[in-house]
């Protein structure tokens, strides 16, 4: 992207060329000026396509219908191009033609580029850039599958993308391997379709999920597949470029701007992290268990409990319990007293605990080590990743409970039969956060928890608003629910943005 | 006769003399370069140290092996551990400048840790381990180093006793130094079945049609069942034991039966001959479910990775030929023409072998005519060499040798071709 004052002047003829294509490389950046309105607008509406992206991939199997039908949808929405074909016949009245819409795609990914390179020497930003990456990577796809197979053949060619297929013998040879291993085909779907040979390291996602044949350190790709490779390629690429434009960031710095805005971008996608502590020192010590029963979600309910009952965690148990504590108010002194009391009842000594353990506990709160002060974990981040291994009690109940067990515990908790069917219904579904609202509307007592769970810490302090703290409601209350209409100056913008970041 | 007793109190006695007379610090150095490839490879190798009282040391590196020597026969450390290869020396991740420190590479790594297996081993828990439970860790490590080697094409696999209760893997092949941390997770999920924790009960679920790889890890776990499972840890003997077995089969009719049958038949084998005709059935009939007799197999067999150890580039293992400072046994790489007979509690400990090289020495006569030709530093390291020839460990510091020797053929062509291009002949 070019900041300098070069103008140039882009007739729609031009446009119609760069634009010709749904589904972009991003390979040449927008050399063309636009508005700070538009600048802000699109980054705003990407972003909030890329959220979706990020919710939807946790409620429903990626590219199942439902996931494809709400990502139109959205895109259609938010002006977005959601159709390989172009259609300028019936553009609504202040709607964008197709080509704009392409045009907005082009320059809206650019910008968020610029709001997510920056990541260096900060593993917070650096999660906010795998999380750019992630989600650009998941719109690719599903705009990939959505290509008819000769427009996918186009795009390889226009892009130079060149996989090497086997041969038929090699083919014949390894057949039954290949319909053993390979996702969805069969005898004569074999037969019928190429297969690339790439080393394993270009099909992690394969890979991971045993849906490839592998031999010798290489992934057999059927032609089906190949959008795994394409993948992998723009995953490679969007974060080389992110690494090249991190540099040229100081050009962009000085300008003042877009500097705020970038920033205040990037940090935008989990709303609020629940890092900054503003109730230190509410609660004590001997009010955890009771809170533990009334206002922590269920995961960290289930942690409180073998913490109790075993007099210890194990590491996972103790990040995302210990976190969650931080999160709710607890300091670093009362925290290593509550860790350290529960463990000495166990196997584990004063000396050893101070030897062993107060380490990690200070190291939650940023006094070792690299010194960062790290944020409770997301339900996204129980969610997906690192899954509960023997002996561990983390993770999301919802999601990593047998079903029959969650029954068991949701009965232990009193939870009516009709909550219980209606809560494993959703399991079933993989809805994990909308179960989780549920076992609080239940627990509760309300019809409606009239907010969106996206974070343990966020269940707890909803939970408390409704417990009693009515100071907390009121002043939440006080914050109006804005729209994104354009603002004029500077600072009316950012307000805008944080209060699009807080109602996401 | 020397014994293999040992006992904790006594090790600030025995790890000087480990260090300075035992240590294969020449072999380890040897490793540790990877044939010179690479500059700095070893310089830039963090290595940590445990020392008494767990004082634990982090960012150690060593400029030669000198240097890496003489150290550690200073501070005598209770446990080695080996981290990542950085971007600067590790010794001084404090002067430069915050983030540009990094981990570039390190082996793919793999823990594979008993305590993991305990919802399934009746035999001990937690940290004890017995002959009929190690038969976990053979299956483990016949199941991964088929995978690593036939699937992932990797060929210098390091396997490592850990000296008290697991195994360690160190797959030492360039590719796999190189791998970034999704793919390092990429190859450790393919070769995770076994998932979830204390509130999953059925831990492995399979899908139709099975993957290659899941049928010859089964072929694996196949030989060693009856013995392991039915024999020697009874899962179909007594009734709770058999509670946990039939937890696992999928569905309420096909339960009935089967304790029905149960009622009549007492013998294990016999038992588990109808799990399997149930199953057998089954699979001409309903889609759902029809592997159960084979995930029974593999929850109770197949091995349990520490996922976590081997994702990261920057994670610590423990190093071989480190003492475990609970046992005194030496962490030894194993020999895997000789697994089935690999048996841990005859593995060496420190008291042994430093008691073994007590013993009188015989045909040192013949040897001093040599040593006066060479000079004295070639004669303290091939005292040395004697040295632990004359202990329990010279087979495992042979078999070190032999891996190492192997993985030097496979860079000796790239060695030919950079000195081709620097034109010495």
């Amino acid at each position: 992207m070019l900041f300098s004052g070069r103008r140039r002047k882009v007739n729609l003829n031009a446009q119609s060329e760069l634009y010709e294509h749904a589904v972009q490389f991003y390979v040449q950046p927008p050399l063309e000026n636009i508005s700070l309105n538009e600048f802000e607008t699109f980054a705003v509406e990407r972003l909030k396509l890329l959220k979706t992206i990020e919710t939807l991939g946790v409620s429903y199997v990626k590219l199942s219908e439902q996931y494809k039908k709400k990502l139109e949808s959205e895109s259609k929405n938010l002006n977005f191009p959601y159709r390989s074909e172009t259609d300028d016949r019936k553009i609504p009245p202040g709607g964008l033609s197709e080509c704009e819409k392409r045009r907005k795609d082009h320059i809206s990914h650019f910008i968020l580029r610029l709001a997510y390179c920056q990541t260096v020497h900060n593993p917070y930003r650096e999660e906010l850039r795998r999380w750019f990456i992630q989600q650009e990577v998941d719109l690719f796809r599903y705009r990939f599958s959505e290509l008819h197979s000769k427009q996918k053949l186009e795009f390889l060619h226009r892009n130079n993308l060149q996989y090497d297929a086997i041969s038929a013998e090699e083919k014949s040879e390894l057949q039954r391997e290949l319909i053993d291993s390979t996702y969805g085909v069969s005898g004569i779907t074999v037969e019928q379709q190429d297969f690339y040979k790439v080393p394993f390291q270009d099909a992690l996602d394969l890979v991971r999920t045993r849906k490839v044949y592998l031999r010798a350190g290489y992934a057999y790709i059927p032609h089906q597949d190949i959008v795994t490779i394409v993948l992998n390629d723009f995953r490679t690429r969007l974060s080389k470029a992110l690494a090249l434009t991190a540099r040229s960031l100081p050009a962009v710095h000085s300008d003042e701007r877009l500097q705020p805005l970038l920033s205040h971008l990037s940090h935008a996608y989990v709303g609020q992290d629940y890092s900054v502590q503003k109730n230190v020192g509410k609660f004590s010590l001997e009010q955890v268990d009771s809170l533990s029963g009334k206002s922590f979600p269920l995961c960290m309910r289930q942690l409180h409990q073998s913490l109790r009952e075993n007099h210890h965690l194990r590491h996972g148990g103790r990040m995302q319990y210990g976190l969650f504590l931080k999160g709710i108010g607890l300091s670093l002194e009362q925290a290593l007293q509550f860790w350290r009391s529960e463990f000495v009842k166990g196997k584990v000594d004063a000396d050893k605990f101070d030897k062993a353990y107060a380490y990690s506990v200070r190291h939650m709160f940023g006094r070792e080590g690299k010194r960062t002060d790290y944020t409770p974990y997301s339900c996204m981040k129980v969610i997906l990743s690192n899954a509960p291994g023997q002996g561990d009690h983390h993770g999301c109940p919802f999601r990593h409970s047998d079903p029959e067990l969650l029954k068991q515990k949701l009965q232990v908790y009193k939870v009516p039969p009709s909550g219980i069917s209606q809560i494993l219904e959703l399991v079933k579904g993989m809805h994990y956060q909308l179960a989780c609202q549920k076992y609080f509307e239940l627990t509760h007592n309300v019809d409606d928890a009239n907010f969106s769970l996206s974070h343990p810490n966020q269940y707890f302090i909803e939970s408390q608003k409704i417990l009693g703290g009515g100071k907390d409601l009121k002043r939440e209350a006080d914050v109006p629910q804005r729209s994104q209409e354009a603002a004029g100056g500077l600072a009316e913008m950012s307000e805008d943005l944080d209060s699009f970041f807080q109602d996401g | 006769m020397p014994s293999n007793v040992f006992d904790s109190a006594n090790l600030p006695d025995l790890l000087p003399l480990y260090y300075r007379r035992l240590f294969p610090f020449s072999l380890y150095y040897r490793w540790l370069t990877y044939g010179g490839l690479q500059k700095n490879y070893f310089q830039n190798r963090e290595f940590s140290f445990t020392l008494k009282d767990d004082i634990y040391v982090r960012y150690q590196s060593f400029s030669t092996q000198t240097e890496l020597e003489k150290e550690m026969q200073k501070i005598n450390p209770y446990k080695i551990d080996i981290g990542a290869v950085y971007s600067h020396r590790p010794i001084q991740h404090n002067t430069v400048k915050s983030g540009t420190f990094q981990a570039l590479e390190k082996e793919l790594v793999f823990d594979i840790d008993m305590t993991d297996y305990d919802d399934v081993r009746s035999c001990c828990s937690a940290a004890d381990i017995c002959c009929k439970c190690w038969t976990l860790m053979t299956i483990a490590i016949r199941i991964l180093d088929r995978a690593l080697r036939e699937d992932f094409g990797f060929q210098h696999l390091l396997w490592v006793y850990s000296g008290r209760r697991g195994v360690h893997c160190w797959v030492c092949d360039e590719a796999a130094r190189k791998l970034s941390v999704a793919a390092r997770s990429a190859v450790a999920e393919y070769l995770s079945l076994v998932k979830g924790g204390d509130e999953t009960v059925k831990k492995v679920v399979l899908t139709d049609p099975i993957h290659p790889f899941i049928r010859e890890s089964l072929a694996v776990v196949e030989k060693y069942f009856t013995q392991y499972a039915i024999h020697d840890q009874d899962i179909l003997g007594q009734k709770e034991s058999v509670e946990k077995v039939l937890a696992l089969v999928p569905e309420d009719i096909l339960l009935k039966e089967l304790q029905q049958d149960f009622q009549n038949e007492r013998k294990p084998e016999n038992r588990w001959t109808q799990i399997r005709n149930q199953a057998i059935k089954k699979q001409g009939a309903a889609k759902k479910g029809q592997h159960f007799e084979k995930e029974i197999m593999l929850q109770y067999c197949y091995p349990r990775l520490d996922v976590n150890v081997s994702k990261g580039v920057n994670h610590l293992l423990k190093s071989p030929f480190s003492v475990h400072p609970k046992t005194g046994r030496i962490s030894v790489p194993i020999d895997l023409e000789e697994l089935d007979s690999f048996d841990p509690f005859a593995v060496p400990t420190i008291s042994l072998i430093c008691e073994e090289l007590d013993r009188p020495r015989r045909g040192e006569e013949d040897e001093k005519l040599d040593d006066t030709k060479e000079n004295e530093k070639d004669a303290a390291e091939r005292r040395k060499i004697r040295d632990y020839k004359r202990t329990s460990l010279a087979k495992y510091v042979k078999h070190f040798d032999q891996f190492l020797a192997q993985m030097a053929q496979s860079w000796k062509g790239d060695l030919l071709k950079k000195s081709d291009l620097q034109k010495q002949f």
